[in-house]
């Protein structure tokens, strides 16, 4: 994954951004390359979080293996989410069930939560369409790619 | 050019405008660009316009439509010259794509350039920047 150095601007902003991830990982770059927002989007020191709705769930699901289509399997990287502090990812329930995936089919994606001694907690929230809308009612800055 | 104030009880607002697909195939671009020329008759800011993933190629000043379509390219460097609109096109989508400025192009030893007048290629926290600075990001994709 390339990474550029931003130039941070305004310091003393923070803003509610959420990342919408609506397609599959592969067959289309959309997926990688809002991946690739999202990195260089930690420096910028936001409040930050992902959703997945429709097909974007599969872009989370486990045992991904690209290796027959010539394609990188970049699901690694959404594990490391939490070591960039993005610790929100909303999975509609929805679109899960639609597709005959459980939450257990999901990548297990963790983080350290500073405000109770570092300990492990899940990143992943599974919440229903009613909720998602609540949330992204909620954002300041909503980028779908 | 029309430069009409915003209508008396409507707030001028800062606006940046998100560009993912490229020209022609898809209708976002115009919609896009439309959005913008409208925004900015009604009296609007625009902070800034990006361009990511096909998006890159409404940057490219080596598209010839017929005559007789519009020409999108030079409909955005139009309306970024007579605005001084801020207009980026993202380097790593970019490269992906062979959207290259002058100095992009000796970087990567390539023996072209075609980054259209008025556009520049910067990184993807002129995205974020305009997030954090604008009070309406829009995106306009597929």
């Amino acid at each position: 994954m390339s990474m550029e150095e931003p130039e941070i601007t305004h310091p003393d902003v923070i803003k509610k951004f959420m990342y919408v991830n609506r397609r599959a990982p592969y067959g289309t770059v959309y997926a990688l390359e809002t991946l690739e927002v999202v990195l260089i989007g930690a420096a910028f020191d936001q409040d930050v979080s992902l959703a997945f709705l429709d097909d974007g769930v599969f872009q989370i699901v486990k045992g991904q293996d690209t290796t027959q289509i010539g394609m990188k399997n970049f699901s690694p990287t959404f594990r490391a989410l939490g070591d960039y502090e993005v610790s929100k990812l909303y999975v509609e329930k929805e679109s899960l069930e639609e597709r005959g995936l459980a939450p257990d089919d999901l990548l297990e994606i963790t983080y350290e939560d500073e405000d109770d001694d570092w300990a492990e907690k899940p990143s992943i929230r599974i919440v229903d369409r009613t909720e998602l809308t609540k949330i992204m009612a909620a954002q300041d800055v909503i980028l779908s790619f | 050019m029309i430069c009409q104030p915003a209508l008396s009880g409507e707030r001028e607002l800062k606006l940046s405008v998100v560009v993912n697909e490229g020209p022609y195939t898809h209708q976002a671009s115009d919609s896009a660009f439309q959005f913008t020329k409208a925004a900015l008759e009604k009296g609007h800011e625009i902070y800034r316009v990006f361009f990511y993933h096909d998006g890159v190629n409404n940057g490219s000043r080596l598209t010839v439509p017929p005559q007789d379509e519009r020409n999108i390219q030079q409909n955005w460097t139009e309306l970024g010259q007579s605005h001084e609109l801020d207009l980026v096109v993202c380097v790593a989508a970019a490269q992906r794509r062979g959207v290259l400025d002058e100095s992009e192009a000796k970087r990567h030893g390539k023996d072209a350039d075609n980054l259209a007048p008025g556009f520049r290629i910067s990184g993807l926290g002129q995205l974020i920047d305009a997030g954090i600075a604008s009070d309406r990001v829009i995106v306009f994709g597929d």
